[in-house]
């Protein structure tokens, strides 16, 4: 009996391994922006192209940043969550057209609604970049003093933000 | 015939039938791009390095990168760069931290350990033949089979 129990074990370990591994999401990694300065940002808006949409003309509040595009389709999967969220006026959304085509934007928020408070658009990526964006959607919480205190990487979800998002908002917005 | 298409095979190929002009115009750039891109891993297809992929992301970080080589950063600005908005996953070759530990060292442990193993067993194995003993009349059997064996070859 004592021949099989090492084999057995060391195949038990391997399980346990492999097991925890299933769980994993290899696609999730973890920001190294969280707990850090939101990256400033200053780009124009879709709606009125002369105008302005700035980092730091939103601080002073909880607010979301919510990377987005018309050719997404994890952004159609999480869009009747935000338009729920901003419907119940419990934190801010600001869009961030990544790299998307102003016309088809604009009709993608016409046809499906517009949950944001203003949209900037990221024609080249590059304050994608600056946030560590590497597959739209991702939404980040950010605090009154403008730092990153979540990232939500693919949609978000409605459990996602029952459990993680609004009450972290709640929080930060007493503070 | 045969001498005139073999004559044909040799001669040199048009000179238009060159590699794939790069996309920027400074070799020297391209080169240390190049060097780069394979230490850096794609965020998309991540089995693949910035090289490799052809994701839209990896083209922006070429693009990112390229600018950076152009205004003269070293290459730790440019990895810290990308480090400090991607986080470490973006090495190919992670860095030894203490979280990381286990990825360098367990190997080597694993080795180590194996040997052990190895080692005890054939020591235990050895003692086993040792300990064997043969009877007179097994001896006596085993002589003569060999002797029979020596008389048929």
């Amino acid at each position: 009996m004592s021949r099989f129990f090492l084999p057995l074990a060391i195949f038990g370990i391997m399980v346990g391994f492999l097991a925890v591994g299933l769980t994993l999401n290899p696609r999730e990694i973890p920001s190294p922006l969280v707990g850090k300065e939101a990256p400033a940002f200053s780009l124009p808006q879709l709606h009125e192209q002369d105008k302005v949409l700035a980092r730091k003309d939103l601080a002073g509040q909880v607010w979301l940043l919510n990377f987005w595009a018309s050719w997404c389709s994890g952004c159609k999967t999480e869009h009747p969550v935000l338009m729920e969220l901003a419907k119940s006026g419990a934190v801010p959304i600001y869009g961030m057209d990544y790299k998307d085509q102003r016309d088809e934007a604009l009709a993608w928020l016409s046809r499906w609604g517009n949950p944001y408070q203003m949209v900037g658009v990221d024609l080249e990526g590059r304050v994608g970049i600056d946030y560590g964006v590497y597959g739209v959607p991702e939404t980040y919480v950010i605090d009154k003093q403008g730092v990153i205190r979540y990232k939500q990487i693919g949609p978000v979800t409605e459990e996602a933000l029952a459990k993680t998002i609004l009450p972290l908002v709640k929080e930060l917005q007493a503070k | 015939m045969i001498w005139l298409a073999l004559i044909a095979l040799l001669m040199p190929g048009p000179s238009w039938a060159g590699e794939a002009r790069p996309l920027g115009d400074d070799p020297a750039v391209e080169e240390r791009l190049k060097h780069l891109a394979v230490e850096l891993r794609c965020l998309v297809c991540q089995n693949q390095t910035l090289a490799d992929s052809n994701a839209p992301l990896a083209e922006d970080l070429r693009r990112e990168v390229r600018e950076m080589i152009v205004k003269n950063m070293s290459d730790k600005e440019i990895i810290d760069f990308l480090v400090s908005r991607y986080g470490d996953f973006v090495l190919y070759r992670p860095p030894l931290k203490s979280t990381t530990t286990l990825l360098w060292v367990g190997p080597f442990v694993l080795l180590v350990g194996g040997g052990i193993a190895l080692v005890v067993a054939l020591k235990r194995r050895g003692k086993k033949v040792a300990d064997a003993a043969i009877t007179e009349e097994e001896h006596r059997r085993v002589e003569q089979l060999l002797s029979e064996g020596v008389k048929r070859s």
